[in-house]
Order: C-alpha cells, then structure tokens, then sequence
C-alpha cells in the first residue's frame, strides 16, 4: 500500500525498494513451485471458509497460482485464481 | 559427538568457502576440534582459501571409495590446533560421489571432532545434494541482492524438504554506505522476506581478499571488520548470545582511523 502511494504521489523509489518489490514477486512463484502442500493447504483453508456459506464441488474446484498482467497492463504479476463450482447456498449464507 | 554443519548458497560466488574458512578457523582458535570438508568436486577452493593447497595427497573421493582411510587424506593445519582439512577431488566429477556415502563419511568424523564443516558447491545439484546429506545444521549464505537471495530462498524450501530445520542465514558483502543511502537491501529487508534466524551479518571488507591472497584466514586479524564479524559468528555457533556488531559505528570508527592516519576516508 504505501508503495502504491509512492508511485502516486511520484515519488523516486530507491533502489532498494525496487528490489525489494520484484523480489516479493518472484518469490511468490518460486515458493509455490518449492512446495506442492502449500497450495495443498490453501486449498483446504479456502474450501473451509466457503463451506460455511455455500455447497461446493470440491472434487472439481481449482486453484492455480499463475501471472497475470497488473491493471494498467504494463507489468506481469503473479495471481492467484481459484474456480471454484458452486451447488447451492446454505442457510447462514442467506 | 560433533555436530555437522553446511555452508551453501545456491548461488555462486556469495561466500560459501571463505565463511567455511572463517567459521572453521573461529572454532579451531576458540579450542575446538574442526574438520572442514570441501564437497566442490572438480573446483576445489578450499584449500587454497586455507594455504594448504601443497599438502594434498588424498582426497575426498579418495576416502569414499576406500582408496585410503580417512585418517591419511586428513590434512593436519599446523597454524592451528585442532584443525584438520579434507580436500575435494579435482579431477573427478560430482557423481563420484553418493549421499549415503557422505552420511557415512559424516557419522565417522562425528566421532572425532567437535564440529564437521562442510562447503558445499554452487547449485542445487548432485553436489548440494551429497553435501547436505549428512548435515545436522545448515547456514546459508546470501548478499544483499535480488539475484543471491532468490536462491538462497529456493535453497531454504530445499533444506527443509530434506528435513534440515532451521538453518540459520549470514548475509555477507554488507556496505553501509549503500544500506544508507537506499541503494542497499537492508539486514531487516532480507530477514524479512527469507524469515529464517540470522546468524550474522559480514561487511564487504577488502582485507578478505588480502587475507586470502595469503591463505590465512581474516578471522585471526584483529583489525579486520569482517574478522570481527567471523570471530561473532562462531560465538553465536557455540551457542553463546553475540549482539549484532553495528556496521555503521564500526564505519565511522574506520573512518576515524583512517583519518587519524592521513588517510581519505572511503
Ligand atoms: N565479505 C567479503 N568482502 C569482500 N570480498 C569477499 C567477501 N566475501 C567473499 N568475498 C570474495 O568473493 C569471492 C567469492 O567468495 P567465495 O569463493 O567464498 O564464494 P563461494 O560461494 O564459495 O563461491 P563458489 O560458489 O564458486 O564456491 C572471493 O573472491 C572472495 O574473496
Ligand atoms: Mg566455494
């Protein structure tokens, strides 16, 4: 956030912020290729969350950590995207 | 029983060796009995990191396939009690080498010394992979750049998979200056995103060059910076609690110094 004030504001980032930025970035990447559980364990945390207000298909729900690009289009970011086929609501979610 | 702990990287040329050498040499002075062992197989540097390139019969290889027993390709350093190296092949490649044969070669120098010391070589292949075989610890050695530490990061998710915990980061080549005015990840940057322990933090210190130009190890010079950082390091490894040594004092206290003497501060 106060990165994206920064470039607002048009303030000159040092050098080291920019790295520190792009580092975060492939490191999103890098880790998820590390370790198979860790989106194992997303997996998991998210279908619990949803399941409190909706049926879901988990044996078709996906999730994928990919790039995309940013919102002005000029850079490649890395994204998490999730689809996830709903069955129904239950009640508490009404 | 010795403790086995491995130097390594992933990225080349951060300072794996001179840490092995300084780290090593620390423990050796502080009364311990060390071993260091060279896993760089076909680029063997340790040696002369030491100075004692010249007294190489046996090697590592040698030792795995029992051409020799371990006792013989032990090179004895005579500057310091209780310091031993065991050399890497030269002429070999890393396959001459298999992860059990290196537990092996760890459970039997466990025996012996107080502390293993393993450098290990670049990469995250064969070599990594014989070279933390037998490890207890881990120390992972980065520099405050995107390239080192998106390796060393990579090589943490490797450690841990292999079930070494832990490992513990020195973030070498550290220049205030540049820490200063921006240019430079910071100490906390880096802890902050590879959120592993650290064990220490070295400056970028010309007198590591000199001292290896020599073959003697910074960690006995009393003057130099990262010397100091070295001999705080291998306090830290014996488990007693060393404070950080502030880079920036320690910078103005050099510039003091040179100043006092005439000389241009950097
Ligand atoms: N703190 C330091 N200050 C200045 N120079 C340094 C420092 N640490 C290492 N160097 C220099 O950096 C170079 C690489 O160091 P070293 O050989 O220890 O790295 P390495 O990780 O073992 O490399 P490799 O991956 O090739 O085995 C050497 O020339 C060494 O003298
Ligand atoms: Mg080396």
């Amino acid at each position: 956030m106060i990165d994206l004030f920064k470039l607002l504001l048009g303030k000159k980032e040092s050098s080291k912020d920019v790295a520190k930025e792009r580092l975060k970035l492939v490191l999103i990447h890098d880790r998820s290729n590390v370790s198979p559980q860790f989106l194992e364990m997303v997996k998991s945390e998210i279908i619990k969350v949803i399941q409190n207000y909706m049926e879901i298909d988990e044996d078709s729900l996906d999730i994928q950590l990919t790039r995309t690009s940013s919102e002005d289009g000029e850079r490649v970011v890395p994204a998490l995207v999730a689809n996830i086929p709903i069955k129904g609501m239950k009640n508490a979610g009404r | 029983m010795g403790e086995v702990i491995v130097i390594t990287s992933g990225k080349g040329g951060v300072g794996k060796t001179t840490t092995t050498a300084n780290i090593g040499t620390g423990l050796a002075v502080s009364g311990k009995k060390v071993v260091l062992v060279d896993t760089d197989i076909g680029l063997r540097n340790l040696d002369v990191v030491m100075g004692l390139e010249n007294r190489i019969v046996y090697d590592l290889v040698d030792v795995v396939e029992k051409t020799c027993r371990l006792k013989q390709a032990l090179i004895k350093d005579k500057r310091y009690d209780g310091l031993y190296l065991l050399p890497a092949a030269q002429t070999r490649d890393k396959n001459s080498v298999k992860p059990e044969q290196m537990i092996e070669l760890c459970d039997e120098l466990r025996q012996e010394f107080d502390y293993i010391i393993i450098d290990c070589p670049a990469g995250i292949e064969q070599g990594f992979k014989n070279a933390i075989a037998g490890a207890d610890r881990a120390i992972v050695v980065t520099t405050p750049e995107v390239s080192a530490v998106r390796d060393a990061d990579r090589i943490i998710g490797l450690l841990e998979s292999q079930e070494i915990r832990n490992p513990r980061l020195i973030v070498n080549r550290v220049r205030a200056d540049m820490v200063k005015r921006g240019d430079m990840m910071s100490i906390e940057d880096i802890v902050d995103i590879l959120a592993i322990g650290l064990i220490g933090v070295v400056p970028d210190d010309e007198q590591i060059i000199i001292s290896t130009n020599k073959g003697e190890p910074a960690v006995t010079d009393n003057k130099s910076m990262a010397g100091q950082a070295y001999r705080n390091i291998t306090k830290r490894i014996m488990g007693e609690d060393v404070p950080l040594m502030d880079l920036n004092t320690s910078d103005g206290f050099l510039s003091k110094m040179k100043r006092l003497f005439g000389i241009k501060p950097a």
